[in-house]
């Protein structure tokens, strides 16, 4: 996985993390965000408890469900549900510039994670492409921002 | 069909672009009416947002016909004339249900970029880079609308295509600012920067009941549209102290709300502009707050400040302490149309709303890269070019 567009954009994303988050103002310095101890992914879905059930996840979750554990309890006031989940086989944390490209193993879980929510809440998954554009020359900052638009989906900061 | 497109920094072009079609049941495809040029755009025509590709179209404040419709829309059919809010909000998730609607959850396809810069992700916007979900935009013969029943909504028949298309985006901006900085009756409220969602902010604050509300500027003729058209006083801050001049029309206290609607490319005056400016150009900051340092100072004890303006990362010489020890509530967001929508619509058919006037030059499509040119350089007197993809 070094190809130069999979090379710039970890330089690209490394680049973002200092412009968007000085590493020296971060507690911890540069190994602050590397442990987040548990593994666990979560998001918040506006529903009840009783609508997500680990014996009848959303499909994105679904075809996980032998990889994975799940987690599911009311958020306070009225928030919805906490719908948590993490790979049994707990890989290691990759590093922060990873992890914000979706250069990393949990990338189809944050995004299996949120598509799941996009279910619950909204009945469908929001599809975007193909959307009309004109030409697309292929330059290097081009190829960065449509590498890391590939990504998103499954990037983030956790 | 036909679309101006960004081609790279300070290039903007007009070319072919396939025809959108719909993808979700949600969706509509509207014909655009009109479709204008934003504050905003200049900060992705400038290379300031920095996830823009070539070929990108642009355009997020737009009204037109419904000309086709998803399978799950259920309040908008063929034939009807609606006005879009340029937020892609979902209606549905918490943040929604709150009216937080540019928060939205479900609105960005892309939450890994905007969560990278801030720590969570905010919704998706039309022709708004791909950090904002890569929609395409509006300056085009047709557009798709995601989550249409939440963000169209059907121009009532006494108002006019020009003036509705002001609904999608400049006005509930400046309601969004009024609003959410809490402007209540017999407050004085200072506006800084005097286009489209300046002048909206100002006249929002005056239906809110604000007492005395002064925009700031230094283009005449945005100066001389808001006296006109809006109704309300002015500051040249090119000719005046505007600290001390709101100071003195406030009984010596200060505005109790400061609303800033000029941006991360604030212009200013004298060695600190120049010190910005330079930051800027070295990336060493990203954005210039000219402005809001300036609201900051001239607010009163316990006042609001409202950022409008969208700035994307870092500023430097950040007046934190006034923030602290003034007791002051700082506050910002990109516009929760949805929320405000309905009223403006209302207002504008009872005439208490009218911007007609912000639409200087109304052209073709083909004449996208000279419209830009002319609203960045605000030359001839330009507040918004507006286009008409059917021409
Ligand atoms: N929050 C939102 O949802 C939202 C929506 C639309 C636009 N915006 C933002 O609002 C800002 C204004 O948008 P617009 O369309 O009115 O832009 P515009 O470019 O037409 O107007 C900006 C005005 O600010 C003035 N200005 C520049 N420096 C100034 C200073 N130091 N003091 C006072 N005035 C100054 C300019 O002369 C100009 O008239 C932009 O940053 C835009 O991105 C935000
Ligand atoms: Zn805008
Ligand atoms: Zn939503």
């Amino acid at each position: 996985m070094t190809d130069p567009p999979t090379r710039l954009l970890r330089a690209g994303g490394d680049l973002l993390r200092r412009l968007a988050e000085p590493q020296e103002l971060r507690p911890g310095g540069s190994h602050a965000g590397r442990h987040c101890a548990s593994g666990w992914l979560s998001v918040t879905v506006l529903c009840e408890p009783d609508d997500v059930r680990e014996d009848a996840l959303p499909g994105p979750l679904a075809i996980l469900v032998d990889r994975i554990e799940v987690r599911v309890r009311p958020a306070p006031a009225d928030k919805g549900t906490e719908l948590s989940v993490r790979f049994r086989d707990r890989p290691p944390r990759a590093s922060l510039p990873r992890r914000l490209v979706g250069d990393d193993p949990e990338a189809e879980l944050r995004s299996a994670l949120r598509r799941s929510k996009q279910l619950i809440e909204v009945g469908e998954v929001l599809v975007v492409d193909p959307a009309p554009h004109g030409q697309r020359p292929a330059t290097p900052t081009g190829m960065v921002v449509e590498s890391w638009t590939r990504a998103a989906p499954g990037g983030g900061v956790r | 069909m036909r679309a101006v497109t960004w081609r790279g920094v300070n290039e903007i072009g007009v070319e072919d672009v396939p025809e959108p079609t719909i993808l979700n049941g949600h969706d509509v495809i509207l014909e655009v009416g009109l479709s204008a040029t934003c504050g905003s755009d200049l900060h992705l025509v400038g290379g300031y947002v920095p996830t823009m590709r070539a070929g990108d179209v642009l355009g997020h404040e737009f009204m037109g016909t419904v000309v086709e419709v998803g399978a799950a829309v259920t309040r908008h059919a063929v034939g009807d004339r609606v006005v879009v809010v340029s937020f892609t909000s979902c209606g549905k998730c918490w943040y929604c249900r709150q009216e937080l609607y540019s928060l939205c959850d479900n609105g960005n396809a892309n939450p890994g970029i905007t969560e990278a810069l801030w720590g969570q992700a905010i919704g998706g916007c039309y022709g708004y880079s791909h950090a904002l979900g890569g929609w395409a935009g509006s300056h085009a013969r047709y557009i798709r609308v995601p989550y249409a029943d939440q963000g169209a909504f059907a121009i009532p028949d006494g108002v006019s295509d020009e003036r509705a298309l002001f609904a999608s985006d400049a006005a509930p901006t400046g309601w969004t600012g009024a609003d959410l900085a809490g402007v209540a009756p017999g407050d004085v409220v200072a506006v800084w920067g005097a286009g489209g969602v300046g002048q909206m902010a100002a006249r929002a604050a005056m239906l809110k009941g604000a007492e005395r509300v002064v925009v700031i500027d230094r283009l005449a003729e945005r100066l001389g549209q808001v006296e006109t058209h809006i109704g309300a006083e002015t500051l040249d801050y090119s000719k005046v102290d505007v600290p001390g001049e709101l100071r003195e029309l406030s009984g010596g206290r200060g505005p109790d709300v400061c609303i800033e609607a000029v941006g991360m490319e604030a212009h200013g005056l004298g060695p600190s502009y120049l010190y910005d400016q330079v930051k800027q150009q070295l990336r060493l900051q990203t954005d210039r707050p000219t402005a809001v340092r300036e609201a900051i100072y001239a607010c009163r004890k316990g006042g609001t400040v409202f950022t409008l303006g969208v700035f994307a990362g870092l500023v430097d010489k950040f007046p934190l302490g006034a923030v602290m020890n003034k007791g002051l509530t700082l506050r910002g967001a990109q516009q929760h149309g949805h929320r405000y929508v309905p009223e403006i619509l209302e207002r504008m058919s009872r005439d208490e709303v009218r911007t007609e006037h912000l639409a200087t030059h109304v052209m073709s499509l083909e004449d996208g890269p000279a419209g830009y040119r002319m609203f960045k350089g605000k030359d001839d007197g330009c507040v918004r070019a507006v286009f008409r993809p059917g021409d």
